[in-house]
C-alpha cells in the first residue's frame, strides 16, 4: 500500500519536473520591485539625452555629483529672451534611478520659466518615479542639477548685462 | 527483527549504479530518477529505497522524523528546479522571486502562532534556534592559540590565493589554517594534506547541490579542537548538534561526486568560454578593465569594470541576463565593493564593475548573447554619460573639482 503510494508520488513528481516550463524571459524583465517600469522606460525610451552649446549665453549648465560617489549629472537648459526654458538636455553617469530622475527633470523644466523651475522639488520627482527610500538621493541630485543649471544661467546673464553696460559707457 | 534483516539484505542487493560516463552531463535538472535504469545517477543514491514491488514497513516513528507531505513537496519543487535564485540577490528577478517566496513562508509561520512576520527568523533547524535563543556573547580567544583564515577563491573577482604556500608557512609556525573553500571545492583541485589545511568550509549550493546544507572539514591528525557552536543531541560527533537533513546532505554528496568526475572537463570548457567572453568584449569596447590578478585566477568568475558607465544602470539595461555588480547602488549600504577597494581599484571604476559567472551549464550561445547585449548597452550608456563626453573632449577627469553630495 505504502509502496504504491510512493510510486504514485514519484511519478507525480517526475511528471511535474518534465512539465515544468522554462521561465520565459519576458517575465524576468522589468519586474515591479527594484526597477519600476517608469524608471526602465526612461532608459529604453530616452528623451532629452544630449548636449546644448555650453558657450551660448542662453544656455545654463549644471554639473553635480562625483564619479567617486557613482553619481554625476549634467543638466543643460536653454532659455529664451522672455525667461522661459525652451529646451533642456541631460547626461548622467549613475544607476537607473539617477538616469530616470535627471531625465524627468529635463521633461519638467521645459516650458517653465526660470522662477517656476526653481520650485521643482526632489520629493515630486521621487513620487512620480516611485523611487524606494534607498534611491531618494538620486532625486535630490536631480533637484541640485536643475538649481545648478539655473544658477549658471543667471550668472551668465548677469555677466552679459555687465558687459553691455560697460560697452555703453 | 526478521523484517529488519530481510530489509537490509534487500537493500544490499540493489545494484551499485555505475558512475557517469566521461561524456559531459548537461541538463541534470530535468533528469527523471528511475530505479529500473540507473545508468547515470551518482552512486550516492545506491542506498536509496528499494524497488516499488517490495513491501516497506509501516512507519510509526514520527517523533524521530516525519515523511514529507505531498503538498509540501509540490511547493518545494519549483524552487529546486526553476526558481533557483538566491533570495539575497538584489539585482535580478531570480533573487526577487526567491525573496518573495521566503517572505510568504514567514507570514505563514507567523499566522500559525499569532505572531508578526517580523518576529520570525529562519535557521537550519530547531537545535540552532535553541542555541540562538540562549547563547551569550563571549570572547573565546585564548592568548596561546592563533588561526589564519583565507578564502581559497574569492567570490567577487575570482582570484586564487596561494593556499599551498600559506599552508606551508602556517604548519611551520604551528598556527591553525582555515580556508573558506565555498567557491573552490569541486572547481579547482584541492588536497587538505598537500596544502596543510586544518579547517575548511564547504557550501552545497555553490557546487550545484542544494541550499541549506554545507560542511566543515576538521583535521584529525594532528587533532584540531573546535568548540561546538550549538549543543543538543550530540549529532556529528558532538561538533554540531541537530538533525542532519538527509535529502539535503544526499544532494551535497552527489554534487561532490559529480564535481570530482567533471572537474577537469568543466575547467577546460569554462576557461574557453571565459576567454571568449573577455576577448570579444575587450575587442569591441575601449576602456574596459579586468579586476583581479589575471594569472592566479579562477576562469569562471570574471569581474570587469566598464569605465564611464555605472554598474547598476548596466544591470538594468541587461535585463534578461542575471548578473551582479560591485557598484554601491546595488548594495543596501550604498558602499561599493570592499574587495575592489582592497585591491586598489579607483572608486569610480568600482562603481562600474560587473561580475560575469560562467558555470557547468553555461552555453556558448548564452555567452555570445550576453556579450552582444553588453557591448550594445555599454555603448548606449556611454552616449548618455557626461564623463564619456568629457573624456572624448580631451578633459582629464581627475582635474575636475566635483561637487560633493
Amino acid at each position: 500500500m505504502a509502496a504504491a503510494g510512493a510510486g504514485r508520488l514519484r511519478r507525480a513528481a517526475s511528471a511535474l519536473l518534465l512539465r515544468s516550463p522554462r521561465l520565459p524571459t519576458r517575465e524576468l524583465s522589468a519586474p515591479a520591485r527594484l526597477y519600476h517600469k517608469k524608471v526602465v522606460d526612461h532608459y529604453e525610451n530616452p528623451r532629452n539625452v544630449g548636449s546644448l552649446d555650453k558657450t551660448s549665453k542662453n544656455v545654463g549648465t549644471g554639473l553635480v555629483g562625483a564619479p567617486a560617489c557613482g553619481d554625476v549629472m549634467k543638466l543643460q537648459i536653454q532659455v529664451d529672451e522672455k525667461g522661459k526654458i525652451v529646451d533642456a538636455r541631460f547626461k548622467t553617469f549613475g544607476c537607473g534611478s539617477a538616469i530616470a530622475s535627471s531625465s524627468l527633470a529635463t521633461e519638467w523644466v521645459k516650458g517653465k520659466t526660470v522662477e517656476e523651475a526653481l520650485t521643482i522639488k526632489n520629493t515630486d520627482i521621487a513620487k512620480e518615479l516611485c523611487l524606494p527610500p534607498v534611491k531618494l538621493h538620486c532625486s535630490m541630485l536631480a533637484e541640485d542639477a536643475i538649481k545648478a543649471a539655473l544658477a549658471d544661467y543667471k550668472l551668465k546673464q548677469e555677466s552679459t548685462k555687465g558687459e553691455a553696460e560697460k560697452e555703453k559707457k | 527483527m526478521l523484517l529488519r534483516t530481510a530489509w537490509r539484505r534487500a537493500a544490499a542487493a540493489v545494484p551499485v549504479a555505475p558512475g557517469p560516463t566521461t561524456a559531459p552531463t548537461r541538463g541534470l535538472r530535468l533528469r527523471v530518477v528511475d530505479h529500473a535504469t540507473q545508468s547515470d545517477v551518482p552512486s550516492a543514491t545506491a542506498t536509496a529505497p528499494q524497488a516499488e514491488s517490495e513491501l516497506r514497513p509501516l512507519y510509526m516513528d514520527v517523533q524521530a522524523t516525519t515523511p514529507l507531505d505531498p503538498r509540501v513537496l509540490d511547493a518545494m519543487i519549483p524552487y529546486l528546479v526553476n526558481y533557483y535564485g538566491n533570495p539575497h540577490s538584489r539585482t535580478h528577478a531570480y533573487g526577487w522571486e526567491s525573496e518573495a517566496a521566503m517572505e510568504h513562508a514567514r507570514q505563514q509561520v507567523a499566522s500559525l502562532i499569532g505572531a508578526d512576520p517580523r518576529e520570525i527568523i529562519f535557521t537550519s533547524g530547531a537545535t540552532e534556534s535553541n542555541n540562538i535563543a540562549i547563547k551569550e556573547l563571549e570572547s573565546a580567544i585564548q592568548p596561546d592559540t592563533s588561526l589564519v583564515s583565507v578564502m581559497t577563491v574569492n567570490n567577487e573577482i575570482g582570484v586564487k590565493q596561494p593556499i599551498a604556500e600559506i599552508g606551508r608557512i602556517c604548519s611551520s609556525r604551528k598556527v591553525y589554517f582555515h580556508t573558506d573553500a565555498a567557491q573552490a571545492v569541486g572547481k579547482i583541485p584541492l588536497d587538505v594534506n598537500d596544502m596543510k589545511i586544518d579547517l575548511m568550509s564547504i557550501s552545497g549550493h555553490k557546487i550545484y547541490g542544494p541550499k541549506g546544507v554545507g560542511a566543515i572539514y576538521i583535521r584529525r591528525r594532528p587533532r584540531v579542537r573546535v568548540e561546538a557552536l550549538q549543543s543538543g543531541g550530540g549529532q556529528e560527533r558532538g561538533m554540531r548538534s541537530g538533525t542532519v537533513p538527509t535529502p539535503l546532505v544526499v544532494g551535497l554528496g552527489a554534487a561532490c561526486e559529480v564535481a570530482q568526475q567533471e572537474m577537469e572537463y568543466d575547467h577546460k570548457r569554462i576557461s574557453k568560454l571565459a576567454e571568449r567572453l573577455t576577448q570579444k568584449i575587450m575587442k569591441s569596447l575601449p576602456d574596459v578593465v579586468m579586476n583581479g590578478d589575471p594569472e592566479h585566477h579562477y576562469p569562471g568568475c570574471i569581474n570587469l569594470s566598464f569605465a564611464y558607465v555605472e554598474g547598476e544602470s548596466l544591470l538594468m539595461a541587461l535585463k534578461d541576463v542575471a548578473l551582479s555588480s560591485g557598484s554601491a547602488c546595488t548594495s543596501a549600504s550604498l558602499e561599493p565593493s570592499y574587495v575592489l577597494r582592497a585591491i586598489g581599484t579607483d572608486e569610480d571604476l568600482a562603481h562600474s564593475s560587473i561580475r560575469f559567472g560562467i558555470g557547468r551549464f553555461t552555453t556558448e550561445e548564452e555567452v555570445d548573447y550576453t556579450v552582444e547585449k553588453c557591448i550594445h548597452h555599454v555603448k548606449r550608456l556611454r552616449e548618455m554619460s557626461p564623463l564619456w563626453e568629457m573624456v572624448q573632449d580631451g578633459i582629464d577627469l581627475k582635474s575636475i573639482k566635483w561637487t560633493q553630495h
